[in-house]
């Protein structure tokens, strides 16, 4: 095809195993002219970019998941399969495929490499982190590897943006051949694996010398990060500081979230006239849209400390570390980081979840990720606690109110490895996926890859903010604003409301487990996120007429007995109270079936449980 | 022998991989385990050695195979049948 006749800008698909720096290359040669969508249907992460090549060709590179083989086991190598294969919907083939390299572990890649050879579209490969090779005495011969391979070879330090001239003047040298045949892969057989390793082996002898300096690095820390004892502990330590920072880092930026958007809506509540327009644009847009924002903070702490791991290889020692405790409960040690995840939110930990091989696995991991305690319960906990439970010293050292607390976040844990062991039990019976992953060499992380990487996830979690979460917002605020309250009403307005009318109407249902209606009016718009019950809870009883000049936890504890708080409590440790969590689920399952069985356990565990300790409780404290 | 009865430090050849060893139920046949494996690098001819243990039941191991290193449960290494006696010629 000649350069005049080229339709469209040539397509570069980045192929490549897990940890061959793939991401990195990726960045260095788009930088900041990136997009990551979604890939239509599935959730697989589609990263696309440009980049000028030297023939001033505006090619598009494609970062696909990183995979061992074209043989998809994920959902994620499922993308990157039939995008190079050119059967993926809506996306056009490859016209270069570059299969990417960790040029000190080539192993593997070089049977990737063949493979890929059959696709019969041109290829290239790319032996990244070259300069680390080469510092560990690794005598490549490029010149032998590519004749044997029949296919260019070409070297990058991706992080150093070294060799991306010569791997662009290839890449245009490859796009301007064309197709070369038909594709004659195929799901390779288990001895045709086996002949393919036996090839890349007779290469490996032949073109590439062992490593005269060896990293001894990674041999050494591991006997510290992955001694039973040791490890474990080290690893409880990085969590329990990656949870103070969550929290204590976020806390001022959230707090400046916060006074933002109040002060947005005090401003609008200023300039607009009274009426149905102020209250939608204050009250259901600006406070609806600020409840979900003020949680980008924390979600980017943790996917800071999440990132900076992945990038120095420590996840795949934690998930070695966890694969029992989790394998107990029916998990796969890699439901460990969506499981962390969402100790902020559940929303990153549901779409966490895609890093799982297989798709029960992932389900699992999903259906109990809103079990672990969130920090949209916090407040919720924190004014219930203040309100009623007393602040004493118990067993002469701990703290009673934090012990409530403590006690909140292990009933959360507990309960998702209880429910995780139970579904596996009674919706698969199989037993688990195997935990087979290579621990990559630890290597440094780079500070522009792991920042950039934080970046992305803060827009893609805005993004849905700014989408589902914010129409179901819309929703809530007109169920609890329609309609108004009449002329000379003395209750509040939302009593009246959509809201008001279903509080009343579910208040019956609620009643044997301690809930005063004013608590199922709260509910109402409590279920668009956790938090906003407290608003509401506050809405209900301000206007009620049943606080005077206390702040509403006082007013809380004169009106509830202590059954129902803790009832209350509770109640929040299980409900589904987060239609952003429900959407999400929806859509990474691509159907309405999971959400439903996640509402209806959480919200039958949720009853049950509230029962138990309201009518307990009861009995003990009259 | 199989990798699985092995414990830190023993070290050897892997010389063929019997998926049919995995008795109990699992989430996916014998011929895809085989082929995982594999792709992971578990192929006649390997050296390995046995290099961490978990902490419950010394459950999961991680090895180093060949130049890398690579982790699994007991439960999959059964898979594996391995020579710990052919390590001494396979150095030469």
């Amino acid at each position: 095809m000649s350069d005049a006749a080229r339709a469209t800008a040539p397509r570069i698909a980045l192929v490549g195993n897990p940890n061959s720096g793939k991401t990195a290359l990726f960045n260095a040669l788009t930088g900041a002219r990136q997009k990551v969508a979604n890939y239509p249907g599935v959730t697989v992460e589609r990263k696309a970019g440009t980049v000028t090549t030297p023939a001033g060709h505006k090619a598009l590179i494609l970062d696909l998941p990183g995979t061992y083989s074209l043989r998809a086991r994920s959902p994620d190598e499922a993308v990157t399969r039939d995008v190079v294969l050119g059967r993926f919907p809506g996306e056009e083939p490859p016209d270069v495929i570059a299969c990417v390299a960790d040029a000190t572990n080539l192993r593997l890649v070089l049977r990737l490499a063949l493979e890929l050879k059959q696709v019969g579209r041109p290829l290239l490969l790319v032996l990244n982190m070259f300069d680390i090779a080469e510092r560990q005495g690794i005598r490549i011969d490029l010149d032998g590897l590519s004749r044997a391979l029949n296919v260019p070879v070409v070297t990058t330090v991706a992080v150093r943006k070294r060799g991306l001239d010569a791997l662009l003047r290839k890449l245009d040298e490859l796009s301007a051949q064309g197709v070369h045949g038909a594709t004659a892969w195929r799901e390779p057989s288990a001895a045709e694996i086996r002949a393919a390793h036996r090839d890349s082996e007779r290469i490996m002898r032949e073109f590439v010398k062992p490593p005269l300096r060896p990293d001894t690095w990674t041999g050494r820390l591991d006997s510290v990060l992955l001694h039973p004892v040791a490890g474990t502990l080290i690893l409880l330590v990085i969590l329990f500081l990656m949870f103070q920072a969550v929290f204590s880092w976020a806390t001022p930026v959230m707090d400046l979230i916060d006074a933002g958007f109040t002060w947005l809506g005090t401003l609008v509540a200023e300039y607009l006239p009274d009426g149905l327009l102020r209250s939608f644009i204050a009250d259901g847009l600006i406070a609806g849209v600020g409840s979900v924002v003020v949680f980008l903070p924390q979600i980017m702490v943790l996917f800071f400390f999440i990132i900076l791991l992945e990038d120095f290889g420590y996840m795949a020692r934690a998930a070695f570390l966890m694969d029992r405790l989790m394998g107990a409960a029916g998990l796969h040690g890699r439901a460990f980081i969506p499981l962390l995840s969402s100790f902020a939110c559940a929303i990153p930990g549901i779409m966490a979840a895609r890093v799982i091989d297989n798709k029960r696995d992932r389900l699992t991991t999903i259906l109990v990720a809103p079990l672990t305690t969130c920090s949209a319960r916090i407040p919720v906990y924190t004014l219930i606690i203040s309100a009623f439970i007393p602040q004493k010293l118990v067993w002469g050292f701990a703290n009673l109110q934090g012990l409530v607390m403590f006690g909140l976040y292990a009933t959360g844990i507990i309960s998702a490895l209880l429910v995780a062991f139970v579904i596996r039990k009674i919706l698969w019976r199989s037993a688990s996926e195997p935990f087979l992953i290579e621990l990559p060499s630890y290597k440094v992380p780079d500070v522009t890859n792991v920042l950039r990487g934080v970046w992305q996830r803060g827009k893609i979690f805005l993004r849905r903010a700014g989408t589902i979460i914010f129409s179901l917002m819309v929703v809530v605020w007109f169920l609890s604003s329609f309609p108004g309250a009449p002329e000379g009403a003395t209750g509040p307005a939302i009593d009246y409301s959509f809201a008001g009318m279903l509080g009343h109407l579910i208040h019956p249902l609620l009643a044997p487990i301690g809930f005063t209606w004013q608590m199922a009016v709260a509910l109402v718009p409590g279920i668009a996120a956790r938090e906003v019950a407290v608003g509401a809870l506050g809405t209900v009883y301000a206007i009620g007429g049943q606080v005077g000049t206390g702040t509403l936890g006082a007013a809380l504890a004169a009106s509830w007995p202590l059954a129902t708080a803790l009832s209350f409590l509770t109640w929040y440790v299980f409900a589904p109270q987060c239609l952003s969590t429900l959407a999400v689920v929806k859509r990474e399952t691509n159907g309405w079936l999971w959400p439903s069985v996640m509402f209806t356990y959480m919200i039958t565990l949720a009853y049950i449980a509230s029962f138990i300790v309201y009518h307990v409780a009861s009995a003990l404290f009259g | 022998m199989r990798l699985s009865e092995l414990g830190i430090g023993d070290r050897g050849v892997v010389i063929g991989i019997t998926p049919g060893a995995v008795t109990d139920e699992a989430a996916i046949d014998h011929a895809e385990l085989e082929r995982r494996l594999l792709e992971m690098g578990f192929v006649e001819g390997a050296r390995f050695q046995v290099l961490h243990e978990g902490l419950i039941g010394r459950d999961p191991i991680a090895i180093r195979l060949d130049d890398m290193r690579v982790a699994l449960r007991r439960r999959e290494a059964r898979a594996v049948t391995v020579d710990c006696t052919a390590m001494d010629m396979a150095a030469q």
